[in-house]
């Protein structure tokens, strides 16, 4: 019963849907309080009955209902328990109601915290999403319902590919899609604002915890996502440029412009259109990404079972909802006046820079990537775009970007004095300097850009520090004093320098392991050595192992350094009889300064199979550790940022606001 | 879900491995240009990879031809040509650069420039516009001020 | 000018839109490639004969100066769907008097001869392509592709995958048609 009633309240969830997309918007034409008021309880509604479903498919999972189609073809019984709760969003159904469920959610909370929001802008804005939410549950109802069930129900599952059957992949999508359809709560606040004629500093400040909370999201889910093929697929790389990576990317671009362009808007009242288009088009790369990746529209590591009448839905979404925007914003965008003015060298200036550059970056990958697609079309060509082309325009692009990082915290509004500016940041050029120099001291080698983009980093790194010393005045006052003063600065800006000095160390990550990363492949029987980067590794041979729904073969690495023992490294290669397939479990020394990263698998040739030999594979990334270090400042920066009093329960503080709950001021 | 579809193939013959001991040259430059150009070669069953790190035959069949060719002395530009003359641009995954792709390699600079003018354009358009600023910076500075948190720091 | 400016972002979108819509077409196959063969002339190869079978060896000569254009097929022992693709083709050969050329991929003798002994043998002749150069030489990504190649050598057609099912044998026979090796159906 349970997977029909999920199915039943999918179509309440609709119907509540269709009343919000409309109720609310004549209420704020006509100025009908009630009418208003509906989306609130509207939006608690859909969450309710999205969220019942939910439960009910991951029900399904959790009890191994195989009468229910989508269990059947993505499940098995004795899959563990954490993989069959991950499977509900393992499937093309089961992942857009996901999708759909996180829609409702941002619905729910803009319902709950926007009790300060103008009546008539709150309506719109969830107006706006239940009109997204009626686009993705009729889509969901009427081709990919989840709880279709199968007659006669098979004995069990067909399993989830193995690949998927990973931590940190289970927990991959729902980061990713809390930060895609975070970003539809702005896309709503966007066209709200277009509807409503009005964009004030007011509305930006409203606007930018819901940016920041997406962009932390979609931050965390790329993060993840590259982590995990990082140590799954066995050859230590971890971006490759696929177009499913680049959909994902492309929004978290244009969120991190959009992050910077409110801030201007918030604090300047300038850059207005600007911050609505990129509101728009950042949510409309995410959908994009939802398009793509369930169209087959481009040759992908990863797509959904393909269905040419799907695709067709979506882009119809699509054409309705970003078409629907973009006309809107052409209509009424020109209306919008421009606000404060700025010399060319000011915070303003080096935020519009940013911006431009993220947006010619975000530009770059939509179009390197949607190439192939355009050639074929016009031409009939087929051509690949690959990561030597979007290495070549997308690193030239980001050194700029990271140079002006580096200062622009250092500029101030209007008008900044780039004489003093330099003074202060002479000794973090010559820090930079020294420290790269360093390195080449040390490294011995290596081209020319690599060390230009370490010197960029470093810059980065110090600035970001010297700039927040500033601010508290380290060892220019008594320590004490210092600290105080870090105590009373706003978190956002501490989130601030955690985030820009995490981008610094993420760089760092991202040279070290391409340019100096070092392999070693080799045919091992047990008691073979290879060095590497220092390390004896020596192979001990490998054993049987059971897992609960595959078997492996592990292998026992000893790694020893000058002649002292350092770890014991198991990787392991896996098969899943009933999902017929083999994975390669790598195993992973981390420290700070490198990954000692080793994987097996059993050689192809005949040769080895006599004399029992394994085709070891070990790298050794330096730095490669600071890739997730980085990211990790920059979710924590994110976060710290977020929960700045300013900001807290979305609450802008409008004077109004203020004389009603005071906030701590010194 | 990368190698989603790899796992489906059906005609990939024998299962093999990214690149395997035995492939591997003696001499350690030639080695590191045939890793090079594997890099560069789009394995063609699967689904978006270079031939360098895929498991498929047809990968391992390219990367000992190229090693082959490199051996033999051709350049790596050789060396690419020599599979592109085979299987078509598709398997170059640097696009090569002729007239159906020059939209591809001149769009990345051109919006870079497009960029730099407007960012210039606007830098122009609103020193333009100082003069009717409505209120003097001072002014400005003083709303702004009451207008955030008084602890906000970044108002030095 | 403001006005043209915003109206900038829907244009891109509509286009870019369009394109969308065109590569939902159901008949494109993303993952389909162009062979860069097509209207070229049979690439040069020379591969021996499969030991233990009395047939001989298959190499460029073998695909000059036919009066017809003849078929010649990727295949291997080891490969699953050219078991079914195998029934089709001994059909073409006997119903159709198509000429069809094998070319044994990476396979072991051995399970080429047992195969062709159980299923039977179409193949005028067969080339043993042990190393698989030869089907790089002829630009294959698997196991089986089927070319049609002119009289005078020219490759005319390729297919990528079993011809198995109504819908790819009708096409195959389509451009067997084309290429004047059966009959126009009246």
């Amino acid at each position: 019963m349970t997977p029909e009633l999920g199915h039943f309240v999918l179509a309440l969830a609709l119907a509540l849907a269709l009343v919000q997309s409309t109720i609310p918007l004549f209420g704020a034409a006509r100025g009908n309080l009630l009418w208003m008021r509906s989306a609130r309880s509207t939006a608690f509604g859909q969450v309710v009955f999205v969220g019942l479903a939910f439960a009910a498919l991951m029900r399904a999972f959790v009890v191994s209902d195989f009468t229910v189609l989508n269990v059947a073809n993505n499940s098995h019984s004795l899959k563990p328990m954490i993989f069959k709760v991950a499977a509900t969003w393992g499937s093309h159904e089961g992942s857009l109601l996901l999708w759909v469920f996180i829609l409702t959610i941002f619905g729910a909370a803009v319902a709950a915290f926007g009790s300060n929001l103008p009546e008539t802008l709150r309506a719109r804005t969830l107006a706006m999403q239940a009109w997204i939410s009626v686009g993705f549950l009729s889509f969901l109802l009427f081709t990919s319902n989840p709880f279709e069930r199968v007659f006669p129900p098979p004995l069990d599952g067909a399993d989830l590919n193995p690949l998927l059957q990973d931590i940190g992949l289970a927990m991959h999508p729902p980061l990713l899609y809390f930060g895609y359809v975070g970003f539809s709560i702005v896309f709503s606040f966007a066209a709200a604002a277009l509807i409503e004629g009005r964009i004030d500093t007011a509305w930006a400040r409203w606007v930018r915890p819901w940016t920041l909370a997406a962009w932390i999201s979609l931050t965390a889910g790329i993060a993840l996502g590259s982590w995990w093929a990082y140590y799954e697929l066995g050859w230590g790389g971890w971006w490759f440029w696929d177009p499913v990576e680049n959909v994902s990317f492309m929004p978290w671009l244009l969120g991190t412009a959009l992050l910077h362009s409110a801030i201007v808007t918030e604090k300047r009242d300038a850059f207005k259109s600007w911050t609505i288009l990129l509101a728009i088009l950042t949510f409309s790369l995410s959908l994009l990404g939802t398009f793509v990746v369930r169209s087959g529209l481009l040759t992908s590591v990863h797509a959904f079972a393909v269905d040419p009448e799907r695709g067709l839905y979506i882009l119809g979404l699509l054409a309705i909802s970003i078409g629907g925007s973009l006309a809107l914003y052409a209509w009424r965008a020109p209306m919008m006046e421009g606000g404060g003015l700025f010399k060319p060298i000011s915070r303003e200036a080096g935020l519009l820079l940013n911006n431009l550059i993220l947006a010619t970056a975000t530009g770059t990958v939509l179009f390197g990537t949607l190439y192939p697609l355009f050639l074929e079309a016009v031409s009939g060509d087929k051509i690949s775009v690959g990561p030597p082309f979007f290495n070549g325009a997308f690193v030239p692009m980001m050194l700029p970007l990271v140079f002006v990082m580096g200062l622009g915290p250092f500029l101030s509004w209007k008008r900044a004095d780039l004489v003093g500016v330099l003074q202060r940041v002479r000794f973090v050029v010559v820090l930079a300097v020294l420290a790269t120099l360093a390195i080449w001291y040390f490294a011995k080698g290596g081209p020319v850009l690599a060390y230009l983009s370490i010197l960029i980093a470093l810059w980065l790194f110090f600035a970001s520090l010297r700039e927040w010393a500033l601010r508290v005045r380290l060892f220019e006052v008594p320590l004490q004093e210092s600290i105080r003063r870090a105590r009373n600065l706003p978190r956002a800006a501490h989130g601030m320098t955690l985030a820009h000095a995490g981008v610094a160390v993420l760089m760092i990550g991202m040279i070290g392991s391409s340019v100096w990363k070092s392999e070693e492949i080799a045919f091992v029987e047990p008691g073979t050595s290879v060095n590497i980067a220092g390390f004896d590794v020596t192979f001990e041979g490998v054993q049987r192992v059971r897992g609960p729904n595959y078997i492996a073969d592990q292998g026992t690495l000893r790694v020893e350094r000058g002649g002292s023992f350092v770890t014991a490294l198991k990787p392991e290669r896996r098969s899943y009889p009933v999902a017929q397939s083999t994975t390669t479990e790598s195993a992973i020394r981390s420290t700070l300064a490198g990954d000692l990263y080793a994987s097996i698998t059993e050689p192809s040739l005949d040769k080895a199979e006599e004399s029992g030999a394994w085709t070891l594979r070990i790298l050794y990334e330096p730095f490669v550790g600071l890739l997730w270090l980085g990211a990790a400042m920059l979710v924590i920066g994110g976060s710290l940022s977020l929960s700045d009093r300013r900001f807290r329960v979305g609450a802008p503080q409008s004077s109004k606001a203020r004389s009603t709950k005071p906030v701590a001021a010194e | 879900m990368r190698r989603f579809f790899l796992v489906l193939a059906l005609i990939m013959p024998m299962s093999a491995q990214a690149v395997e001991p035995d492939e591997i040259l003696s001499d350690p430059i030639l080695e590191a240009r045939a890793r090079e150009v594997s890099r560069q070669l789009r394995c063609v069953v699967c689904q978006n990879q270079d031939i360098d790190s895929s498991n498929a035959g047809v990968a391992r069949d390219l990367r000992l031809l190229v090693r082959e060719r490199l051996v033999a002395g051709d350049t790596n530009e050789d060396a690419i040509a020599f599979i592109q003359a085979r299987y078509g641009d598709y398997v170059l995954l640097k696009p090569p650069f002729k007239p159906e792709t020059y939209a591809l390699w001149f769009t990345p600079p051109l919006l870079g420039l497009l960029a730099l003018g407007i960012g210039g354009g606007i830098l122009m358009g609103s020193r333009k516009r100082k003069k009717i600023a409505d209120l003097s910076d001072d002014e400005e500075a003083e709303v702004a001020r009451i207008f955030t948190s008084s602890s906000e720091g970044d108002h030095r | 000018m403001k006005r043209a400016v915003a109206i900038i972002p829907l244009v891109l979108a509509v286009i870019v839109g369009g394109f969308f819509l065109w590569g939902l077409n159901p008949n494109r196959d993303p993952s389909e490639i162009p062979s860069v063969l097509i209207s070229q002339p049979a690439p040069s190869f020379i591969l021996g004969p499969v030991p233990g079978l009395d047939v001989q060896g298959l190499s460029r000569e073998n695909l000059l100066g036919n009066p017809t254009p003849v078929v010649v097929n990727v295949f291997a022992s080891w490969c699953v769907p050219c078991r079914a693709e195998h029934a089709v083709l001994s059909a073409l050969v006997e119903r159709d008097g198509v000429r069809l050329f094998g070319i044994n991929y990476k396979d072991q003798p051995v399970d080429a001869v047992n195969w062709l002994q159980n299923l039977g043998n179409p193949y005028e002749r067969i080339g043993l392509d042990l190393s698989g150069r030869a089907g790089i030489e002829w630009g294959i990504s698997g196991v089986p592709e089927t070319f049609i190649v002119g009289g005078d050598g020219t490759v005319l057609y390729r297919y990528v995958g079993p011809i198995v099912g109504e819908e790819a044998v009708s096409t195959f026979r389509q451009a067997l048609r084309q290429a004047g090796v059966l009959e126009e159906r009246s």
